[in-house]
């Protein structure tokens, strides 16, 4: 199925949540509402004709202003693929989860909290998974600052080049 | 409950016990450092006994946040720190990001040094393989197989070495072509290579596939449904070991594989059932052979030229995004990339297939013995450097 019936057909069913269509890129992809996304996923998975059955990738990415999350989809017996996005600010990133509809979102989302700090509303098990619990920060935020220190072991270099920066100075 | 004290002579020792006698489930920390989990991981088990109740992976010990160190890099930069995700299939791992990347930026390579990484991919395949045919026996108390599988393992490292330099990490497939051309009679000693090679199979299969004691270990252990294996992203012969015809080689060509002749292994459940550990094996067993084939047809059809050609000395990307998809050893590698048409990427998200492999294993572990989580682990074949990249 083209990319512009799947959006047709999503749009007739969600309305507005469903928000726009892009099929001049090379992967065309559709935009759809943060909070929606349980429903649209479910959709996309059981509906006769999409049969959307693999989460092929879920990224979370730094916008700048916004935080996104990337779905790419493909369906094992149809042979279609899709993309889907949608985009949260930085002071709210509450996006819904999907990690019921494909059991292997569970750690990919938990990725994209670790590293980027988007929350997944209704995940059954949302903590950090590649860091330390008790790290601070995001890393993969583009203004990202690391702590200097966890558990005494040092993190930065911070300390090493305000000493360069005084002997040169 | 029977009674402490009926035949007991004194009653002074009759001891009071508690009807139903309390049980505790009991924690089992396996790992970080344990010989089975291939690398660093940590699981952490509730047994009842010996019956597992839950199996809980912690992953992120081999953390190095490749994804961050991305953004820094130069396009061509990255290339060595993706060859460190899969160590154990370096070649594969370059191979996707190289596409990936050429496809987004419009770069068209040349003829030879795409059969050159063809080669280069299916031979780094066997050899990924074959660490998985010597572990995998190991993790069960077969000794000797590690050692066949490490033997054939060297020639190729061998070949490896002479085309590229390094043995385990390579820098090999450039961005637009590969580091190198091969080297005079490299070709020759490839072909010489699958002849040697391939009669080693049956000894492999003679020593372990079909050994009594490996079928009793891993037939019918950690079974995986079809829809369960979709449901949690597997892919590679863990997939196809459920029963699903699926390779991306065949199901979505990249590169020139969509001119070679091989066929797509799948569990057929010679022994046990379709989706148990020994069909998982028999996969990978099974797929050593096809990639032969494979690096044959393509040492017949290599054309002559520079391999170098269209290696860009400025790598410029154009503002876009893709998501590419290449199937590594373990399964389906996606590099979602996106540019904005500078120097560097603004993003380069990997999926790693050992990643999704490895998080059914919370789904399958309950009721299963410990020593048979030992097995379905080892027959998930991870790499835990992809995992935490």
């Amino acid at each position: 199925m083209e990319a512009k019936e799947i959006f047709k057909k999503l749009q007739d069913q969600f309305g507005e949540a469903v928000q726009e269509l892009n099929d001049e890129v090379m992967q065309p992809y559709i935009k759809i509402a943060p909070d929606k996304t349980n429903e649209i996923a479910q959709f996309l998975r059981d509906e006769e004709d999409l049969q959307f059955d693999y989460l092929m990738c879920l990224s979370g990415l730094d916008l700048g202003e916004n935080l996104g999350v990337v779905y790419h989809l493909y369906s094992m017996k149809l042979k279609h693929k899709i993309v889907l996005k949608t985009e949260v600010s930085k002071e709210k990133p509450d996006v819904h989860t999907v990690a019921n509809i494909w059991r292997t979102a569970d750690w990919h989302e938990r990725e994209a909290y670790d590293l980027l700090g988007i929350n997944f509303v209704n995940h059954p098990d949302l903590r950090r998974i590649l860091l330390p619990d008790d790290w601070e920060g995001h890393p993969l935020r583009k203004d990202y600052k690391p702590q200097k220190s966890w558990h005494g072991i040092p993190v930065t270099l911070d300390s090493e080049e305000e000493e360069n920066d005084a002997v040169e100075q | 409950m029977t009674q402490w004290n009926n035949n007991f002579p004194d009653s002074r020792f009759e001891l009071e016990v508690p009807d139903p006698l309390k049980t505790d489930e009991y924690v089992l920390n396996m790992g970080p450092q344990h010989p089975s989990t291939h690398g660093v991981l940590r699981v952490v088990l509730k047994t009842d006994g010996e019956i597992v109740e839950s199996a809980t992976p912690y992953i992120g010990y081999l953390h190095r946040t490749f994804e961050k160190h991305a953004e820094h890099m130069t396009w061509p930069q990255v290339v060595p720190y993706v060859d460190r995700m899969d160590y154990l299939a370096s070649m594969n791992n370059a191979l996707g990001y190289a596409l990936a990347v050429e496809k987004l930026a419009g770069i068209e390579v040349n003829e030879r040094a795409q059969y050159l990484r063809v080669i280069v991919a299916e031979l780094n395949r066997i050899a990924s393989h074959l660490v998985f045919f010597g572990t995998f026996g190991l993790d069960l108390g077969a000794f000797t197989p590690f050692l066949y599988g490490f033997r054939e393992r060297e020639m190729i490292l061998d070949l490896f070495e002479e085309i590229s330099g390094g043995r385990l990490l390579y820098n090999y497939i450039w961005i637009g072509g590969v580091a190198w051309d091969a080297p005079d009679g490299w070709l020759e000693k490839v072909i010489k290579f699958c002849d040697y090679f391939e009669p080693k199979i049956k000894e492999y299969n003679d020593l372990l596939t079909f050994n009594k004691i490996f079928i009793d270990r891993t037939a019918g252990i950690g079974v995986i449904p079809e829809d369960l294996a979709i449901n949690y992203g597997l892919s590679g012969p863990t997939l196809r070991g459920s029963g699903v015809n699926f390779d991306l080689r065949k199901n979505d060509p990249y590169g020139i594989y969509d001119r070679f002749n091989f066929n797509v292994c799948v569990g057929d459940g010679t022994r046990g059932v379709v989706g148990d550990s020994w069909n998982r094996y028999w996969v990978r067993i099974l797929e050593m052979v096809e990639s032969t084939k494979i690096v044959r047809q393509a040492v017949e059809q290599i054309p002559d030229g520079d391999a170098k050609e269209t290696v860009p000395k400025n790598v410029r990307v154009p503002a876009g995004e893709i998501y590419f998809r290449t199937e590594t050893p373990r399964g389906e590698l996606g590099y979602y990339i996106v540019s904005d048409g500078g120097k560097n990427p603004v993003r380069v998200k990997v999926r790693a297939p050992a990643f999704s492999n490895l998080s059914v294993l919370p789904a399958v572990a309950p009721g299963t013995m410990v020593a048979d989580l030992v097995a379905i682990l080892g027959s998930l074949d991870i790499v835990l450097g992809e995992i935490d990249r």
